[in-house]
């Protein structure tokens, strides 16, 4: 399938923009399709560029639409043996993923990634709110033929081969029968199975089982990729390859909403994150603008193995190596720093920025309301 | 949709046949058989008897063993591994899943059951040297536990819907007893009063009737099963298997997958 058609200008989102939202579309920006629908005369979704659609829209007409739209998703479990208690999971959620993107989905265990992401295949029922993924109902049956799912450390059924599953899948996802064999040739050659068709599953590593997992999500020829926890017990050449696997996707078109603890794939894949924490949403957006906010630090390097004391007193932190002391320190400290080298007469080698990182951001995040909550406790 | 149903069971199917625990049962059902020709050669002029009676019985207890031991592993199993969550993120209804699951394992049940009949009557041909036409109650004997292993398997699947293995187990196994013993539950309820009376009619209608099934010591006296008997069982095992399905779906459809 071709990848959607995309115009560099979206006035959806500058109108969301106008309406001071966040994050991308949002309550103004569905009023401004509504207005659209009601220019073009369609009764629903996004109006398609067709015959009946008066010209001058047409550039209105063919924004990046959002592939999913979170409505206020909320979700409580009713614990204990009587079942009288309330464990809240997912509090109300609002979020928009647009079409084409990779969005990161961040949080620490238990914050509620894995909640979600069963709220939306309809693996567990929402409390409240609602979603729609490609302009239909999460629960809508024709969805369902456009998504893919990989769950978290996903195991399959021991005594397949990894063809047959597939094809298992691929009949299920009601891929035409002529194409089944061809498609899953394919498949398993594009995530390196090609030489491993024939073996049971239960002779499968971990990093083979989550290539199958993956395989099994694309096979159809999904829009919208969903992945929990995709790079999860893998090794580094294992995670290499399904991030690899992540940015075809891309390239292909899709998008892919994947949710992850390890801060480094999310920061070299996504156009976009959501942190999560408590089953509560802390932030969107795009990495580099989250890390601007981060307090900076610096490097400084001079030549010796002396650190002078007050060093201490300014927060550096200071390692030795060779002849070249390290110091990591604030940015605002950087002046203060250099006129204790100057002033012992040392011999400064370079001043590096350091780039605040997902994890800086993410820990900002975190720990205030970790803190807080251990307080409480 | 109908397709669907059918891949999900041919899976189902395929999955327990390649399971060696399988291979393991339909290897000691057919040492069983071999032991009730021994028991037959040591018998004077009950051979038959003896044969159709340990035969059909290690027929009905294997299948039994089989139907339970397989069906309580068919949900849970499925959610343990996550392989559902893959299934039902597809254009997959809940119902579709239960019931390709139930006639998966009905389907693996009556390919075990045919084993096992091949076994039992190739017992009997060793015996008797010949068939004879009270043979044919035999296999009408084999059809009652063929529909008593629709009701387990759909039993099985109910609990499988809600509850862990052990205790899919342990409910399954437990209506099986008490469904064999139903016309004396039955009966019981006619000697009895008030609410006693009331509670065990109650609880003697529920259980599934497997004893009206169990023709198999009046099959090896050679004696004929009625004909509207067969009809009977086979409408009530039917209504009985639906009934518990649908019961299962409900369940299954309202669950939050954890």
């Amino acid at each position: 399938m071709s990848p959607p058609r995309r115009v560099a200008y979206n006035p959806l989102r500058s109108w969301s923009g106008f309406g001071g939202c966040a994050g991308g579309l949002s309550a103004s920006g569905s009023e401004a399709r509504k207005y659209l629908r009601l220019l073009a005369g369609c009764k629903t979704g996004i109006p398609r560029l067709g015959n009946a659609v008066p010209e001058p829209f047409h550039l209105f007409l063919l924004p990046k639409m959002a592939a999913i739209e979170i409505l206020g998703l909320e979700k409580t479990y009713a614990v204990g043996f009587w079942r009288k208690q309330q464990k809240c999971a997912l509090k109300p959620l609002q979020l928009s993923v647009e079409e084409g993107e990779i969005f990161g989905f961040l949080g620490p265990n238990g914050a509620g990634k894995t909640t979600t992401l069963k709220l939306l295949m309809g693996l567990a029922r929402p409390t409240a709110g609602s979603a729609r993924i490609l302009g239909m109902e999460m629960d809508d049956p024709r969805v369902k033929a456009q998504i893919g799912f990989l769950p978290e450390q996903p195991y399959f059924y021991d005594y397949l081969t990894a063809r047959e599953l597939l094809t298992y899948y691929a009949h299920l996802s009601s891929v035409p029968a002529s194409e089944i064999s061809r498609k899953v040739s394919a498949m398993l050659e594009r995530v390196g199975l090609a030489d491993a068709p024939d073996v049971q599953l239960r002779k499968f590593s971990k990093g083979m089982l989550q290539r199958v997992g993956i395989a099994q999500a694309i096979l159809h020829d999904p829009k919208v990729v969903f992945l929990d926890e995709p790079m999860s017990g893998l090794d580094p050449m294992g995670r290499r390859e399904v991030r690899d696997l992540i940015e075809q996707l891309k390239r292909d078109g899709k998008t892919v909403f994947f949710s992850t603890h390890i801060l480094s794939d999310a920061e070299t894949l996504c156009d976009r994150v959501a942190i999560l924490h408590l089953g509560q949403l802390r932030n969107v957006g795009v990495v580099s603008e989250l890390t601007a906010g981060v307090r900076g630090k610096v490097e400084l390097a001079w030549h010796g193995t002396m650190v002078p004391a007050e060093m201490k007193s300014l927060g550096a932190k200071c390692h030795e190596s060779g002849d070249t002391v390290r110091a990591v320190l604030p940015e605002e400290k950087q002046d203060a720093a250099l006129e204790v080298l100057r002033r012992e007469r040392l011999r400064l080698i370079s001043v590096t920025p350091l780039r605040a990182s997902l994890e800086d951001y993410f820990v900002q995040q975190v720990k205030p309301v970790e803190a807080t909550v251990g307080a409480r406790a | 949709m109908r397709t669907r149903v059918v891949y999900i069971a041919a899976n189902t199917f395929r999955e327990a046949v390649r399971d060696r625990v399988l291979y393991n049962l339909i290897a000691f059902a057919l040492l069983m058989s071999a032991a009730a020709v021994l028991v037959g050669q040591i018998s004077i002029d009950i051979e038959r008897l003896v044969v159709v009676n340990l035969g059909l019985t290690a027929v009905s207890l294997f299948g039994v063993v089989i139907a339970i031991f397989i069906g309580i592993g068919l949900v849970s199993k499925e959610i343990d591994k996550r392989t559902l969550y893959t299934v039902l993120s597809r254009p997959v209804r809940r119902w579709e899943f239960i019931v390709g699951k139930f006639f998966g394992l009905a389907g693996t049940l009556a390919v075990n059951t045919l084993c096992m009949a091949i076994g039992v009557f190739g017992a009997l041909l060793y015996v008797s040297h010949h068939f004879q036409a009270s043979d044919a109650w035999v296999l009408v004997a084999l059809y009652f536990i063929g529909l008593q292993f629709l009701i387990l398997t759909a039993l099985t699947l109910l609990f499988s819907s809600f509850s862990t293995p052990l205790m899919s187990a342990v409910f399954a196994f437990s209506l099986f007893i008490i469904g064999s013993f139903a016309e004396d539950l039955r009966g019981f309820a006619g000697i009895t009063h008030g609410f006693t009376r009331w509670l065990a009619t109650a609880a003697a209608y529920v259980v599934p009737n497997f004893s009206a099934m169990n023709v198999i010591t009046s099959v090896a006296h050679e004696q004929p099963v009625a004909g509207h008997l067969v009809l009977l069982n086979t409408a009530y095992a039917l209504v009985y298997a639906g009934m518990v399905l649908c019961a299962a779906v409900l369940i299954f459809e309202r669950r939050n997958l954890k």
